[in-house]
C-alpha cells in the first residue's frame, strides 16, 4: 500500500513529460547560465525494449541544468554509428555535440549497448563505448553513458551513476531510502515508528551509518547496503550522533554525551576503540572530515554562539573558521579541500552557504526559509539539501554556484536528510 | 553503603559491557527494525530497565507516589525558554521532590528526554536537548540523587509534542520529560 503511494510522477522541465514510477519528483527551478546543445538520436532497436535509454540520458544531461537539449527528429537516415554522422545536419539545428548509439540483444539475452559521442564544432569522435549488459542493468547503462557525456563535455566526473539516500516521514512511520541519484528506484534500507536521522554513506559505498530513536534515545548503527545486517556503533550512556566517516571508510567521528555534555570521538567502523578528540565546556557535534583525513570541521558553541571550528588531527589544534552571523552550522567539505558548504541562519531564515577557505567569502546559496543538512555530490557540483515548501518537507539541489536549482519531493511524505553517496568506480 | 558500593560496581560493569563492540543484528534486510531485540539491546545497554522500584517510603500497600496526581512526583515536564538551559523557579518544587524522591528510593531510575523546538539543525538541536537534560539532572543530583540514577539523553528536534510551526507550540517543544525507567 504505502509503496503504491510512493509511486510518483517523475516529471522533467525542459522536456515533455512523462510517466514513471519514482520515489521523488524531480523539477528544475533554475538553470545555468550556459548551456551546451547536444541532439542525442534514439538508438537503433531502442524502441524494441521497455525502457528508452536515450530519453534517460537526455534527462540526466538536461536535470543538471549544464545542457540544452537540440531535437533530434527527422534526420534520414538516422544515425547509429559515428561514421553516420553528418555534421550538417547537427550544425544547422545548433547542437555542439550529437550522441547516436544502438541496441543489439545477443544470443545469451543480453544486450550490446553502444554510444559514440561527437564534438559537432570540431567534428571529431570524442568517446566511443560498448557496454555488454542485462536487459535488468539498461537504466544504470544510461547513467553511465550520462556520465561520460557530462564527463567529456564538462571535464568534471559525472553524478548519474551515483546513489542518494534520504529519510521519508510517512504518517508515523519512519524509513531510510536509497534511490538512483534521479529519485528513481527507492529501496527502503530500514524502517522504524521511531524517528531516524543523520544517514551519511562510507566513502567505498558499501555502507550507511545513521541515528535512530527506536531505542528512546540516539543510537549510532552502520547497516550493510548488500546484506541489510545492521550493527550498533555507538550506544553509550547518554546520546550518540552525528556519524561522519573518515576517507577510509574505517572509523566514525561521532558526537557522544557519555562523559558531559556533546563531544566529539572517534570510533572504529565495528564500535571498537572509541577515543576522544575534543575537551570543551560547550557543544561540540556535527563532525566532518577533511577529503585528506587530515582535519575535521565541527559545529562548536565554545565561543558564545554555534560555529564552525577545524580540529587537526595530528596535534589537537582548534581554530575557528566563520566569523559572519550568529548561527553557522552543519559544515560539509568540498571534494576539492577548496571550500566547505553549510548552514547559515539570517534573522529567522536558515539557508545554504558556500565559503572558500583561502578567501573566506561566503556565497548563499538558497533562499528558503528552513534549509538544512547540506550533502555534496562527490563531484562537487550539486548540493542536495533538506527544504520546506507548505510545511512538508521536501529534497532541493542546487548547484554550487548557485545557478542550477533543483526540487525533489514525494507525494504523500515528507522527505529530509539527504545524502549523496560516493562516486561508483 | 554497601548497596551504593554494589550499584556503584554494577555501573562500572555496565560501562564496560557498553563500550565492548556490539554484535551484527544480521536478519530481514528491509524490516530492520526487531522490537523483541532492539529492546533486549536496549536494556543490557542503558543497565536501567531491569532494577525494579523498591523502598517506597509509602509502602508496598500504598499507591505509587509517582502516579498520585497530587503529587509533584507526577509531574514531568519542565519547559524552556527560546535558547535557553536555565531551568526556572517555577519548576523547583517539583525538581526537589524528584531529587528527594530519587535519594529516598536509591534503586529508581529515571531517563531525562531534552528536546528543542524545529529551527535549526537536526544535529545541532540534538546537542541542545542534551544540554537542557544535562541542567535539570544537575539540580536533581543538588536534590539528592545520584549519577548512576539519572540517564540524559536527548531527542532534539525529532520528538515534538505539538507539530505547529509557530511560537506556542514551539514553547511547548523546548522541554525535559522525565521517565521512570520500568513505568
Amino acid at each position: 500500500m504505502i509503496r503504491n503511494l510512493c509511486r510518483l510522477l517523475f516529471v522533467l522541465g525542459a522536456l515533455a513529460s512523462f510517466v514513471a514510477r519514482a520515489q521523488l519528483t524531480i523539477e528544475i527551478v533554475g538553470g545555468g547560465a550556459t548551456t551546451i546543445p547536444i541532439a542525442i538520436v534514439p538508438f537503433a532497436n531502442e524502441g524494441t525494449f521497455p525502457l528508452s535509454v536515450t530519453q534517460i540520458v537526455g534527462n540526466d544531461l538536461s536535470r543538471s541544468g549544464l545542457f540544452k537539449l537540440v531535437d533530434a527528429g527527422g534526420v534520414n537516415p538516422r544515425p547509429a554509428r559515428a561514421e553516420d554522422v553528418r555534421y550538417g545536419d547537427w550544425t544547422s539545428r545548433g547542437a555542439d555535440a550529437v550522441v547516436v548509439g544502438s541496441l543489439t540483444p545477443l544470443s545469451d539475452g543480453r544486450v550490446e549497448v553502444r554510444f559514440f559521442l561527437l564534438d559537432v564544432v570540431k567534428q571529431t569522435l570524442l568517446a566511443g563505448f560498448t557496454y555488454v549488459v542485462a536487459p535488468a542493468q539498461l537504466r544504470a547503462t544510461a547513467h553511465r553513458i550520462a556520465d561520460v557525456i557530462y564527463e567529456k563535455l564538462t571535464g568534471v566526473a559525472g553524478v548519474f551513476s551515483t546513489r542518494i539516500a534520504y529519510i521519508a516521514k510517512q504518517g508515523a512511520k519512519y524509513e531510510l531510502f536509497v534511490a538512483e541519484a534521479d529519485g528513481f528506484n527507492p529501496q527502503s534500507i530500514v524502517s522504524s515508528i521511531e524517528p531516524l536521522l543523520s544517514p551519511v554513506w562510507s566513502p567505498d559505498g558499501t555502507r550507511i551509518a545513521y541515528v535512530s530513536l527506536e531505542n528512546k534515545k540516539p543510537v549510532i548503527y552502520v547497516q550493510s547496503l548488500a546484506t541489510g545486517a545492521r550493527q550498533v556503533v555507538a550506544n553509550f550512556r547518554g546520546s550518540n550522533s552525528a556519524p561522519a566517516w573518515a576517507p577510509d571508510s574505517s572509523k566514525l567521528a561521532v558526537t557522544l554525551s557519555k562523559d558531559g555534555g556533546s563531544q566529539l570521538y572517534l570510533i572504529n567502523a565495528d564500535g571498537s576503540g572509541v577515543q576522544r578528540l575534543t575537551t570543551s565546556a560547550g557543544i561540540d557535534t556535527e563532525a566532518n572530515f577533511a577529503p585528506d583525513g587530515r582535519s575535521i570541521m565541527f559545529t562548536s558553541d565554545r565561543g558564545g554562539s554555534p560555529q564552525i571550528y577545524r580540529l587537526t588531527l595530528a596535534n589537537g589544534n582548534v581554530e575557528r573558521v566563520t566569523y559572519e552571523g550568529s548561527y553557522n552550522v552543519s559544515p560539509r567539505h568540498l571534494p576539492d579541500g577548496k571550500g566547505f558548504i553549510f548552514v547559515r541562519r539570517d534573522g529567522n531564515r536558515f539557508n545554504i552557504a558556500l565559503q572558500d577557505f583561502a578567501t573566506r567569502q561566503v556565497q548563499v546559496l538558497t533562499q528558503g526559509a528552513l534549509d538544512e543538512s547540506p550533502s555534496v555530490a562527490p563531484n562537487g557540483k550539486l548540493v542536495i539539501y533538506a527544504s520546506e515548501t507548505g510545511g512538508r518537507g521536501i529534497l532541493a539541489a542546487v548547484s554550487s554556484d548557485g545557478r542550477v536549482k533543483q526540487r525533489l519531493t514525494a507525494a504523500a511524505s515528507d522527505v529530509r536528510e539527504p545524502a549523496w553517496g560516493p562516486l561508483v568506480k | 553503603m554497601k548497596r551504593l558500593l554494589v550499584s556503584a560496581l554494577c555501573a562500572v560493569l555496565v560501562a564496560a559491557c557498553q563500550s565492548t563492540p556490539t554484535t551484527t543484528d544480521a536478519g530481514a534486510p528491509v524490516e530492520e527494525r526487531n522490537p523483541s531485540a532492539v529492546g533486549a539491546t536496549g536494556a543490557a545497554t542503558t543497565g536501567t530497565s531491569t532494577t525494579p522500584l523498591t523502598g517506597s517510603p509509602t509502602g508496598a500497600a500504598q499507591a505509587n507516589p509517582l502516579k498520585d496526581p497530587s503529587s509533584p512526583l507526577s509531574k514531568r515536564i519542565v519547559y524552556f525558554d527560546f535558547d535557553s538551559y536555565v531551568v526556572k523557579d517555577e519548576y523547583k518544587p517539583m525538581i526537589e521532590a524528584h531529587g528527594r524522591y530519587l535519594q529516598a528510593n536509591r534503586g529508581a531510575r529515571m531517563t531525562i528526554q531534552g528536546s528543542t523546538d524545529e529551527r535549526g539543525s537536526r544535529e545541532y538541536n540534538i546537542a541542545l536537548g542534551q544540554r537542557r537534560a544535562d541542567a535539570l539532572k544537575k539540580m536533581l543530583l543538588l536534590y539528592g540523587a545520584t549519577e548512576i540514577q539519572i540517564e540524559t539523553v536527548s531527542f532534539g528536534k525529532e520528538k515534538p509534542r505539538r507539530d505547529g510551526h509557530d511560537e506556542a507550540s514551539w514553547a511547548e517543544n523546548r522541554r525535559d520529560e522525565i521517565v521512570f525507567v520500568g513505568e
